[in-house]
């Protein structure tokens, strides 16, 4: 089974009805009981929770010290390559862009990796548009023994592949695969994604199944907020969440929180989702999974990161560029889409101690597992 | 003085390194401690431009470090985690931990056995964090592991010595120190540790994630100095009833006191 099979027999209509009717009196029992609790998560994701944001946040961020202790490990985004055969209507590496297109080659990694172990980074998320004949497995296998040998944690974020795909990467050093169902909204689904592979709704939300039966060790979900009624998408997050958690035991998870952002030939959200509805996401999540590791990215404005950093945030990027190429050349004009936080690692740094948060570097030691 | 392999240490805390803010609030912490042992993950050390910036001030505190092998899943990855704490730190100490379970983090007792059993074959000091199960630690004994490390509940989680029925098993059968490792979260529940006969605490959770670090952590090293005491001075024994002051037997050597038999029971008891 997989979790396409769970998902049908969901009832998102109904989901919804009960996510809007929710009443005081049930958020704050959810408050009383949020550990593993769909209905919990469903109550403090609900409307009425926005009036308890305060009790969730202190909660959320007692938990979040707790188990991850005053740590907030940092990653960058490598951008391999912005070639993709979908056409998705948020997103500036749609095919039909008339955007320059590239693809880094062996030297040009080498030399982005260079400028990033150089700023301390030893965490790296390889992302690439979704081209599977162009930027492929071939083109994975010849580029991981760089990436590899440089950094001790390495995660992708590239096209769903099938099991098998999954296990050579494994066997190349990848050590987490995030995939992002972008809704979960079907309907929406189809509106959005008009042309390529990217269009098979089950195959995307199988993804995380074929992830952890191959052995890879963090899967990374995610939804794209704004493009449907976030609540909703958020809470069957959550069911994917729990599906997964019960499936595969041993297998960590984040998830990545990431709201609709301006780019090349991009829409406008059609639900926008305000900083204060933010941070009852993030705060629901943590209360309802309190071992789960939650991104922030530098889509977010450098106040409102600041802020959020001892609510539930345990990994964000900074002196981020979401362009293949992007550190050797910023300016190239490639971006998948705009940054708010353009800040320097250094600044960001000073702030996370400032506000008494340790800057992890380091949190993984490849050999264990690639040696 | 408590002897683990050939080191002996005067404070029965020890600490760990994780979670604390800053650097600074570590080193105090643990300054404050007295702690003479303290933990640290392999995974965190970063030797890449020929140094740790935390290693350093750990070393200048005298302390004896710990490497923990924090992260491994399995017997295979803790292996090569304790072996590279050798090549890195000079020390064949190592804190085995394995748990595959990134929920709870409650560790594998079968991949600890296995990944112990070598290391001890190896000449490593193994010190295997495990659940509070009295055989396997006689087993993590057999194999020559130089202390044993039971739960009292689930790593960070600050509830206390949840299983203490079995810990109490665990210290009355070892013939090494029983370390009582994770869940301990406060320094009461550290003292009770320490009456019940543990060789030693490891607090790391219930220090870091406290208001005033510092300050708790020379709690936990009052807490346990009097908890030691307390054990070495013999607690009184519990009972469920009161001891009377005037005794109902004592008619049996005193014949001057005159207790009536009840009759009713005698011929019950005889038909």
């Amino acid at each position: 089974m997989t979790y396409s099979t769970v998902f049908s027999q969901l009832a998102p209509d109904a989901l919804s009805m009960k996510l809007y009717s929710t009443t005081a009196k049930e958020v704050e029992l959810a408050l009383r009981n949020p550990s593993g609790n769909i209905d919990s998560l469903l109550a403090l994701l609900s409307p009425a929770a926005m009036a308890y944001i305060e009790p969730m946040a202190q909660q959320a961020a007692q938990l979040t010290r707790q188990r991850f202790g005053a740590n907030i490990g940092l990653f960058l985004p490598l951008y391999l390559s912005n070639l993709c055969a979908n056409e998705c209507d948020y997103c500036g590496f749609s095919m039909s862009n008339k955007v320059k297109r590239k693809t880094l080659t062996q030297e040009e990694l080498a030399a982005e990796i260079a400028i990033i172990k150089q700023r301390g980074f030893d965490s790296i998320l390889l992302v690439s548009g979704e081209h599977e004949t162009k930027v492929g497995m071939g083109y994975f296998e010849s580029m991981l023994p760089i990436v590899n040998s440089a950094f001790n944690y390495v995660a992708m974020e590239v096209q769903p592949l099938d099991t098998h795909q999954y296990q050579r990467l494994g066997q190349l050093g990848v050590d987490a695969v995030m995939v992002y169902q972008e809704t979960y909204r079907p309907h929406t689904y189809a509106k959005h994604h008009t042309r390529g592979k990217k269009q098979d709704f089950i195959y995307r939300l199988d993804t995380p199944d074929r992830v952890a039966k191959a052995g890879i060790d963090k899967i990374g979900l995610g939804v794209l907020l704004g493009l449907d009624d976030w609540r909703l998408d958020a809470l069957l997050m959550g069911f994917h969440l729990d599906y997964l958690e019960k499936t595969y035991w041993r297998n960590r998870y984040s998830i990545s929180l990431p709201r609709l952002r301006p780019c090349t030939g991009g829409i406008t959200p059609k639900v926008e989702l305000t900083d204060a509805g933010l941070v009852q996401m993030i705060c629901a999540f943590r209360l309802f999974n309190p071992q789960l590791e939650i991104s922030l990215s530098t889509r977010e404005l450098p106040s409102l990161r600041d802020n959020l950093l001892p609510l539930g945030i345990t990994h964000m990027s900074a002196g981020s560029s979401t362009q293949p190429g992007g550190y050797m050349t910023p300016d190239s004009q490639l971006d998948q889409f705009e940054i708010s936080d353009s800040r320097s690692v250094e600044q960001v740094v000073t702030q996370m101690k400032l506000r008494g948060i340790n800057p992890v570097w380091k949190d993984w030691e490849m050999g264990w597992v690639k040696g | 003085m408590l002897t683990i392999a050939d080191h002996q240490f005067s404070s029965r805390l020890f600490t760990g390194t994780g979670k604390f803010a800053d650097h600074n609030t570590m080193l105090q912490a643990i300054a404050s401690s007295g702690s003479q042992l303290v933990t640290l993950a392999m995974k965190r050390i970063d030797l890449t431009r020929g140094h740790d910036n935390l290693l350093g001030p750990l070393q200048s505190l005298g302390v004896k470090l710990l490497p923990n092998t924090a992260g491994a899943r399995n017997a295979k990855e803790a292996i090569f985690a304790a072996e590279l704490a050798y090549e890195m730190l000079g020390t064949k100490w190592i804190k085995l931990e394995i748990h595959p379970d990134p929920k709870y983090l409650l560790p594998d007792p079968i991949e600890t056995l296995i990944a112990a059993q070598y290391l001890c074959e190896q000449g490593y000091i193994v010190m295997p964090y495990v659940h509070a199960d009295p055989v396997l630690c006689r087993r993590l004994e057999e194999v020559g592991c130089a202390a044993v490390m039971p739960l009292g509940s689930p790593i960070g989680s600050n509830q206390g010595l949840a299983t203490e029925t079995f810990l109490r098993i665990i210290i009355e059968q070892a013939t090494i120190p029983v370390i009582i490792d994770a869940g301990i979260g406060a320094p009461s529940q550290a003292c009770r540790a320490m009456e019940m006969g543990a060789a030693a605490v490891l607090v790391n959770t219930a220090i870091a994630s406290s208001a005033y670090p510092q300050k708790m952590a020379k709690c936990f090293a009052d807490a346990v100095a009097t908890g030691r005491q307390a054990y070495l001075a013999g607690l009184g024994a519990v009972n469920h009833h009161a001891d009377a002051t005037s005794p109902l037997t004592a008619f049996l050597t005193d014949s001057s006191i005159k207790v009536p038999i009840p009759t009713a029971h005698i011929m019950r008891d005889s038909t």
